[in-house]
């Protein structure tokens, strides 16, 4: 354990807990509390310890029962299946390129709302609209523009005769997987936009007004001093956007269902198949916890990278 | 980053787990110990249904409707849900015993049964009754002898066709054989009356294995031999799937078939822009109503095309089943004889033809599909059904990767056979 953490660890009795403990006002503070714990245990600490019972089991059915107890081997199985590594892989190139492109078109579009020009507040507004959409609805919406048939994207490209006729976009795996990216691309982007956007309007004008004396041009301005200045709220999105991304389901759900021949079967969606679908209810939890776990890692080194970010002006 | 930041974010996961799997074991804790009861054939009923192919909502809704007032002292909530959100929204809501009426595919009751999900009926449901239902759909709820529901939606995969593009193309009379159906879209397509003639519901779900058990039966090929093991990557099997990749390799076949479910098929026909398809019953109707469709009276119905070894449609029947959990079964089993009465169907009859054997007689049924019933009434005679196995899904599943990776050319069609074969075999031992 490094410095930091063990301050940390140091500090919080301090600063977070009153002396004396949490319930050093005795009951009334037990009882001001106990909704909250009630709840925390009833919707986080029973499921988790519930859905880890239930991974050591061959549990094979919705219904209490006796199943044969299988220790770690649920897990073990996992390992050792090529359509788990597969769908490992499919979730990493996921994450990787949304996120991605997330970050890099939300810089570019922070910088752009961030300039004053007129009708400003008529384009923050619009640009939000994406984020606002519930995720179903985004990937009902892509379904349609994509429709091999009578799709927006097809008209629109054979129109500016950009390709000849129309196509599909969601029939062959690595086109499809593509496309959903695509899709959360759309929707997320917005999201960075703003972080960035709220980043930037942190940042002093005077540090720019030094730089122009100094004779920076604009590029040099950007690299110097807006970047820099960005990277906390960067990496904030990126840690936001990894772990959204690595869990993704419900545009997978909504857009293709996991095919063509599995190819946007993303990790929980291979869960939730073997969960709901095959009723494999103990293998499934065990997926859980490896994705949990995948999760943990890039908290931690994420984390790390954070508090090396920290910036004073 | 302080520790509360922490604490933070490992209450972020805990929620996430929760929202993943942990809702089922929620389940198990509140509901344990949950069991059926008979109920006294009153109060309220919950009904899960598919808002997709056979009797539309709006049916649904006016046959309930007709129930109630008949017993006022029964109320009956409907909800509808997608075919390929059926399945797994009966398993997630059978611990809660959420509804009482559930309608479950034909390939379900193994696997729903043999985990006592949904209740034998055998004995309400006297072999007095059963024998005036077309045999093929009598086998939709049957499970080791037993039956766990009635038939209600008696269906098999059709063939369609626009007479108006074969004619124009000289195709005349109508292919009844896939041999012909090939030749006929070749016609089609080098007298650029359109550009693909065959459009298939073969997108990563049921409908894919549906056309795919079809063509095996028409090639004469098996899903299992009688010790069990996999034989569909040999002999009609294999050639079916071959078939299946040569219209597309020709172009015959629209490349979005391997993202179409029957739904989206029925559209493109109906758009004009193919000429052939497999599909369910209900697409006769619907492509003949110049309100859902811009080549109404164009398109005709026929037996589905010979192979070498006959015509046998897929038996996608569906029935309807009492789940374990209602606490109010006589009540469901009511309100179930209802909506399979013949009186019922026959009214009905539009988008789904009767289960009862005498309904293919029926004036009120003929008058409703004057071109679907004689077509149906042998068709349904001759039925192949998929493999009856408890672990269904998985083995659908594993089949229709593989079959979408020969379709999208990522295996040839014998490697892909191969290695799904492998793979039923393992999960049908595990």
């Amino acid at each position: 354990m490094n410095q930091a953490r063990a301050a940390g660890l140091k500090r919080l009795p301090r600063t977070i807990l009153p002396k004396g403990g949490a319930f050093r006002h005795g009951p009334t503070a037990l009882i001001l509390l106990l909704p909250s714990l009630v709840v925390v245990f009833g919707i986080v600490i029973y499921p988790l310890i519930r859905t880890f019972y239930t991974s050591l089991f061959d549990v094979t059915s919705a219904f209490p029962g006796n199943y044969p107890f299988v220790g770690l081997g649920n897990y073990l199985e996992a390992l050792g299946r090529t359509e788990f590594w597969a769908a490992i892989l499919r979730t990493a190139y996921f994450t990787l390129s949304t996120t991605l492109l997330e970050v890099v078109l939300g810089i570019l579009l922070g910088l752009l709302l961030n300039v004053e020009f007129r009708g400003r507040w008529l384009l923050r507004s619009i640009v939000i609209l994406p984020w606002a959409l519930p995720t179903v609805v985004n990937g009902a919406m892509w379904r349609w523009i994509l429709n091999p048939a009578y799709g927006a994207l097809n008209a629109l490209l054979t129109q500016l005769h950009i390709i000849p006729e129309y196509r599909s976009w969601l029939g062959t795996p690595w086109m499809a997987l593509n496309m959903v990216v695509v899709a959360d691309v759309w929707k997320m982007t917005p999201l960075a936009a703003f972080f960035i956007l709220a980043a930037l309007q942190t940042i002093p004008h005077d540090l720019y007004e030094a730089a122009w004396v100094d004779g920076a041009g604009r590029l040099r301005t950007f690299f110097s001093i807006t970047l820099p200045l960005l990277i906390p709220t960067i990496v904030i999105i990126l840690v936001l956007r990894t772990m959204e991304a690595f869990k993704v389901f419900d545009i997978i759900y909504v857009m293709t269902r996991g095919g063509p021949a599995d190819g946007t079967q993303t990790i929980a969606y291979y869960t939730y198949v073997e969960a709901f679908s095959n009723q494999l209810f103990g293998y499934g939890a065990a997926l859980a916890y490896v994705i949990a776990f995948f999760i943990l890692c890039f908290a931690i080194i994420y984390m790390r990278l954070l508090r090396r970010g920290e910036v004073e002006y | 980053m302080s520790m509360s930041e922490e604490l933070n974010e490992r209450r972020k996961l805990s929620r996430r787990e929760f929202l993943e799997l942990g809702a089922a074991g929620t389940g198990l804790l509140l509901l344990a110990g949950c069991g059926g009861g008979q109920g006294g054939g009153s109060g309220t009923l919950n009904a899960l249904f598919m808002s997709q192919a056979a009797y539309s909502e709006t049916d649904v809704k006016n046959m309930t409707e007709q129930f109630q007032k008949q017993n006022p002292g029964i109320k009956v909530n409907l909800t509808f849900v997608t075919y390929e959100a059926l399945h797994d929204k009966i398993v997630a809501a059978a611990p809660a015993g959420t509804y009482d009426t559930v309608l479950v595919d034909v390939i379900w009751p193994a696997e729903f049964a043999s985990k006592k999900m949904i209740v034998d009926i055998t004995d309400r449901f006297p072999e007095s009754e059963r024998s005036k239902i077309v045999a093929g759909g009598l086998k939709t709820t049957e499970y080791d002898g037993r039956y766990y529901g009635v038939p209600w939606i008696l269906d098999t995969k059709y063939f369609f066709y626009n007479k108006k593009m074969l004619g124009e193309a000289g195709v005349n009379p109508p292919p009844d054989t896939w041999d012909g159906v090939v030749e006929a879209a070749r016609a089609l397509k080098s007298k650029g009356v359109v550009e693909y003639p065959l459009i298939w519901s073969w997108a990563q779900a049921e409908a894919i294995i549906c056309d795919y058990a079809q063509l095996l039966g028409a090639y004469g090929g098996q899903f299992f031999d009688e010790n069990g093991k996999s034989t569909f990557n040999t002999g009609g099997g294999l050639q079916a799937l071959e078939f299946m990749r040569m219209t597309l390799d020709e172009k015959l076949s629209n490349p979005a078939s391997t993202e179409t479910l029957e739904d989206d098929a029925r559209k493109v026909i109906s758009q004009g822009e193919a000429a052939m398809a497999l599909n369910w019953t209900y697409m006769f109707a619907l492509a003949n109503d110049p309100k859902e469709s811009q080549v109404a009276g164009q398109i005709d119905i026929a037996h589905t095309p010979k192979g070498p070894a006959g015509a046998p449609g897929v038996n996608g029947s569906m029935g309807m089943a009492i789940t374990s959990g209602s606490q109010n079964q006589d009540a469901a089993w009511k309100y179930i004889q209802f909506m399979t009465s013949q009186k019922i169907q026959n009214q009905y009859a539009k988008l789904s033809l009767p289960i009862w054997k005498s309904s293919y007689d029926d004036k009120q049924v003929i008058q409703a599909l004057p071109e679907v019933v004689p077509v149906a009434k042998t068709q349904l005679n001759d039925l192949i059904l998929r493999p009856v196995v408890t672990q269904y899904n998985d083995v659908s599943h594993t089949m229709q990767v593989e079959l979408q990776q020969a379709l999208t050319g990522d295996k040839t069609p014998k490697q892909a056979l191969d290695d799904a074969a492998k793979a039923v075999s393992e999960t049908m031992q595990s």
